[in-house]
């Protein structure tokens, strides 16, 4: 198997407020493929994702994005390329269409009537909804426009931040395939936070656990399954939290 | 007026002072400090004020406008807490107000050049100015908390921080003014304002006086658009660093 790194992380540190958020992290996400991050809260997960996508700056330690180091790329750029949805991300109070249009607003751009629709399709939608305020949808439907909205980007490398939390089974299964036919068809790079590990075991070519923001261990699901790392074995056992 | 006449207004200071000790508000101590702050800034300000309209000295008015701005903008500054640069970023919004104000009612020739006029316009034009910075600074360390997601979503679609901050900047330029604005809406059938009143009461004819405070609110409305457009555009890019990521916030 010849694996491309995405992303390529090197003694990573992130300290805020006296406080040291990761610890030393290194390891390589690969082009192409789909890696969990899992762990428990607090662990580092999001800071991990923030930093990627430029959001926060590491304290100390190198990332680089296609071989290229991050702080060489302009930043609106490097966000384009590595788009992130953000559990937090707020749905705007203005129609589905103009939330979906945002990251081409950014750009001075406009988004047609068509694009919107064929997006909101992927993401389980329909046409209708274009000119309904977003604010009236229900909590999955708002969550399938987060996601959604960060598909405009056409971003090769996305993370995605606890993306299913907010639907019901069937939908976050709907979001899965989703999300599976986005990294199968386009080739994009899903970085993905989830605290479901039967989720994670399900979709992860590769997977990291994250502690107290400490890699305890990184491989193929398989390590999902049974690891002798006895902290990896505590947290699996403890269920996804 | 005699002194002995004045102190009788003491009674305006023991009625709060009382129903705050009955209330239990515990605003005995400030409303100690803050008479005693008055009336000494008062009498020392008059006597200074005599001094310089007696030499009328161009060096004398210019220290005193220049004591007015940094006073204004220790003032303020506290407000703007975790900015970088904040106290520069004052002197400069009340500078420049006072050049633009001044500059077109001596430059025009609408008032005369002289300490008279110069230093309690000044005064008025730099205090409300501070207030107005006030004012936009709480409204705006307001507007980044509430929608700090909203900001980092669209810094994270690849919007520019200008993009992230413009709505809640426009919203907090917008709210700070408008007291100004309603204020001069309802000026004369609600409240006399306190320079018309004191021309009144000093005997000048009351057109007179009119014709000035026409001027002054005039010159305070682009006071106050000039504060809060100028020391917005000042702060919102200081709150982002080159890598376009929030560096510091507003505190109270």
């Amino acid at each position: 198997m010849n694996l491309e790194p995405a992303i390529a992380i090197h003694d990573l540190c992130f300290t805020a407020k006296d406080r040291t958020i990761l610890h030393n992290l290194n390891g390589v996400f690969y082009k192409g493929k789909i890696t969990t991050l899992v762990g428990p809260s607090g662990a580092g997960k999001t800071t991990l994702l923030k930093i990627c996508n430029g959001l926060l700056a590491p304290s100390s330690g190198d990332i680089l994005i296609d071989r290229q180091p991050i702080e060489e790329y302009e930043p609106t750029s490097l966000r384009r390329k590595v788009g992130i949805a953000l559990q937090s991300a707020p749905i705007l109070r203005c129609s589905v269409h103009e939330n979906l249009a945002l990251p081409r607003t950014l750009q001075g751009k406009q988004l047609t009537e068509e694009e919107a629709a064929a997006v909101l399709e992927n993401v389980q939608l329909d046409s209708s909804f274009l000119h309904r305020e977003a604010e009236e949808l229900s909590g999955g439907q708002k969550q399938r426009l987060s996601i959604a909205r960060t598909l405009i980007n056409q971003s090769d490398i996305l993370l995605l931040d606890e993306i299913t939390s907010a639907l019901d089974p069937s939908s976050a299964k709907e979001i899965e395939e989703l999300i599976l036919k986005i990294n199968r068809k386009y080739g994009v790079t899903i970085i993905w936070i989830t605290h479901n590990l039967q989720q994670a075991r399900r979709v992860s070519d590769f997977t990291w656990i994250l502690q107290n923001g400490k890699l305890l261990a990184s491989g193929n699901a398989s390590i999902l399954e049974n690891s002798e790392i006895p902290a990896v074995q505590q947290f699996l056992n403890g269920g996804a939290q | 007026m005699t002194y002995g006449t004045l102190s009788l207004t003491l009674i305006f200071i023991f009625i709060p002072f009382l129903l705050s000790k009955s209330l239990k508000l515990s605003l005995e101590k400030d409303i100690t400090i803050a008479t005693v702050r008055s009336v000494i800034q008062l009498l020392a300000i008059g006597y200074v004020l005599h001094f310089i309209f007696g030499t009328d000295n161009y060096v004398y008015i210019l220290l005193m406008i220049l004591l007015m701005i940094t006073v204004a903008t220790l003032n303020a500054r506290k407000k703007g807490v975790g900015i970088p640069g904040i106290t520069w970023k004052i002197a400069i919004t009340l500078l420049t107000v006072e050049l633009v104000t001044q500059g077109v009612l001596l430059g025009l020739g609408i008032v005369p050049a002289t300490a008279q006029y110069i230093i309690p316009i000044s005064g008025m034009m730099i205090g409300n100015a501070m207030v107005l910075s006030v004012l936009f600074l709480n409204r705006f360390r307001a507007e980044l908390e509430a929608n700090e997601n909203e900001i980092e979503l669209i810094l994270s679609l690849g919007g520019t921080p200008k993009q992230a901050v413009h709505r809640h900047l426009m919203s907090a330029i917008k709210a700070s003014m408008i007291p100004t604005i309603e204020a001069q809406k309802t000026i004369g059938l609600v409240q006399l304002p306190g320079m018309m009143s004191g021309q009144i009461i000093g005997g000048a004819d009351p057109i007179q006086a009119v014709q000035f405070q026409i001027l002054i609110i005039f010159a305070l409305l682009t006071c106050a658009t000039l504060a809060s457009v100028i020391l917005g555009f000042l702060v919102y890019p200081t709150l982002f660093n080159e890598r376009m990521q929030r560096i510091a916030v507003l505190r109270k």
